[in-house]
């Protein structure tokens, strides 16, 4: 008779967190920068069509690293989450702290429950109204962990270096000009800052009225990076 | 749905798809409108809405409803609205039960943003058509139990760059109309009414005008279609969908508009 191997609890969540890690560190960062017109966020992807940022709600966006499709269904059931929410209560009712916590769960739940832990990392951001300057970002990790972040968030493998480059340059109140060539640069390399080709950007916007979310792209992106 | 804090994850063969009445379905079938209707309820004095209409124009279409709602012989509300956006390039607009067409309009500006924020796609406007076609259909056996709801849906069709307007039965059943069309119980008198002052490639102010005239001689001739109120000041709602999006008349603007009527030339008689 075969005896199943003993392997320490310790020993198991260490290794799935180096794998969840391995996995994430594989992908490229992106980084979320409080700005004076609300909450910037800035993804290193090259890609057109494919997103890693989108609208949750009215004044809820999302953003995420790693494997793409498991972050798209998180994505999707995000949305969901929120609609029924909004749907069963108001729209008011809806909030960037409750889906943070909900995908917490959902990542810890699977961290410490399935073979295979998921391999994303995901900001939840939200910003008050034209007259309101809040705004909250929720960085949830692969075990779900969730830290409420102030000023910028940043996700991904490159994660420490790009936050050590932020602590220098940062301020509060930045123009939407200023802080989208600040995050092209720390999201690039040594060679330069990324060009616009090389990314995705999106506003939760504080003075549009209801859906706060838009994408900058095309000739608004490349003028304001000029 | 067990824990309504957790996220609603679905597999494979499940899985509602874009479509938020369907994830509904799944979740919390009874919030759907005319959920808890069965074959008791049975000639209720429910709120009704009455009048609407839906006229296009040279570059989009207008639509406007009376503000009435009336539960039997009862004045239910005097303010009630009856028009609303159901994206940014579309409206809709009620008739009958006012509560069930209340939770329509409510589920399909949903259905059509969760649409959009799933796919990452805006649906055409034949798609939303057809989507508020299926809603309608689903509260067929409400409709069966006295609480029919016939919307009038209509928008400016980016991808044709013109304005188009839908009409709907109570199974669900979705036409397409050419120029214009009303619904509800003083919908006869605002069709007539519309069919003799419409031209092709009229302006969008004159649209307004026949809009709001069509629903003063509705009212004229229906007791369930509420007038001009010049002593509360509560005139009709319109909006106007065009190229640049869907955008709801201010209620002086209507008052305005409809005391210009309200002075020019008298048409349709002293009598009759």
């Amino acid at each position: 008779m075969s005896m199943p191997f003993y392997v320490s609890p310790e020993q198991v969540m260490k290794d799935r967190a180096d794998y969840a890690r391995k996995g994430i560190a594989r992908g490229r960062s992106l980084v979320a920068l409080e700005c004076a017109p609300g909450v910037l966020i800035v993804a290193d992807n090259p890609s057109r069509t494919l997103s890693k940022i989108s609208e949750i709600y009215d004044r809820i966006a999302f953003a995420a690293v790693g494997k793409y499709n498991e972050f798209q269904m998180l994505r999707v059931a995000g949305v969901r989450h929120a609609d029924l929410k909004g749907f069963s209560y108001s729209r008011e009712d809806v909030s960037a702290k409750e889906l943070a916590n909900a995908y917490a769960q959902t990542l810890g739940q699977v961290f410490t429950h399935e073979m295979k832990p998921y391999e994303v990392e995901l900001l939840v951001a939200e910003v008050g109204g034209p007259d309101d300057d809040h705004a909250e970002m929720y960085h949830v990790l692969y075990d779900g962990v969730v830290m409420d972040e102030q000023d910028y968030s940043v996700l991904g493998g490159q994660a420490e270096q790009i936050t050590e480059a932020l602590k220098e340059e940062y301020a509060q109140n930045m123009s939407l000009g200023d802080a989208l060539k600040l995050g092209a640069k720390v999201l690039g390399s040594d060679e330069g800052p990324l060009t616009a080709d090389q990314l995705e950007v999106a506003l939760l916007d504080r003075a549009k009225p209801r859906r706060a979310f838009r994408r900058i792209k095309g000739d608004e992106l490349a003028g304001l990076l000029a | 749905m067990s824990d309504p804090s957790a996220l609603p994850l679905f597999s494979g063969t499940v899985d509602p798809g874009p479509s938020f009445a369907d994830l509904l379905r799944h979740v919390a079938p009874h919030q759907l409108p005319g959920a808890g209707v069965n074959r008791e309820t049975t000639n209720l004095d429910v709120p009704h809405g009455t009048t609407v209409v839906a006229i296009r124009f040279a570059n989009g279409v207008i639509m406007a409803g009376d503000r009435r709602a009336t539960a039997g012989y009862m004045i239910a509300s005097r303010r009630i609205e009856k028009v609303f956006a159901a994206d940014d390039f579309s409206g809709v607009s009620i008739a009958g039960a006012a509560g069930p067409a209340v939770e329509m309009v409510k589920l399909f500006q949903v259905q059509l943003e969760h649409y959009e924020k799933v796919q990452g796609e805006v649906l055409s406007l034949e798609g939303k058509a057809n989507q508020l076609g299926q809603l309608v259909r689903a509260n067929l056996p409400a409709a069966m139990q006295g609480l029919a709801v016939v919307p009038l849906f209509a928008g400016y069709d980016t991808a044709r760059e013109r304005g188009r307007v839908f009409s709907y039965d109570v199974t669900g059943g979705r036409y397409e109309e050419l120029d214009f069309q009303a619904q509800g119980s003083g919908s006869i008198h605002a069709r007539n009414w519309i069919k003799a002052g419409w031209i092709e490639g009229m302006s969008a102010d004159d649209a307004i005008s026949l809009a709001i005239a069509s629903l003063f001689a509705a009212a004229d001739e229906d007791v369930a279609t509420g007038g001009p109120d010049l002593v509360r000041r509560i005139f009709p709602t319109v909006a106007v969908i065009d190229a640049d999006g869907y955008r709801a008349l201010v209620d002086d603007d209507v008052e305005t508009r409809s005391q210009q009527l309200l002075q020019g030339a008298e048409r349709g008689g002293r009598e009759s």
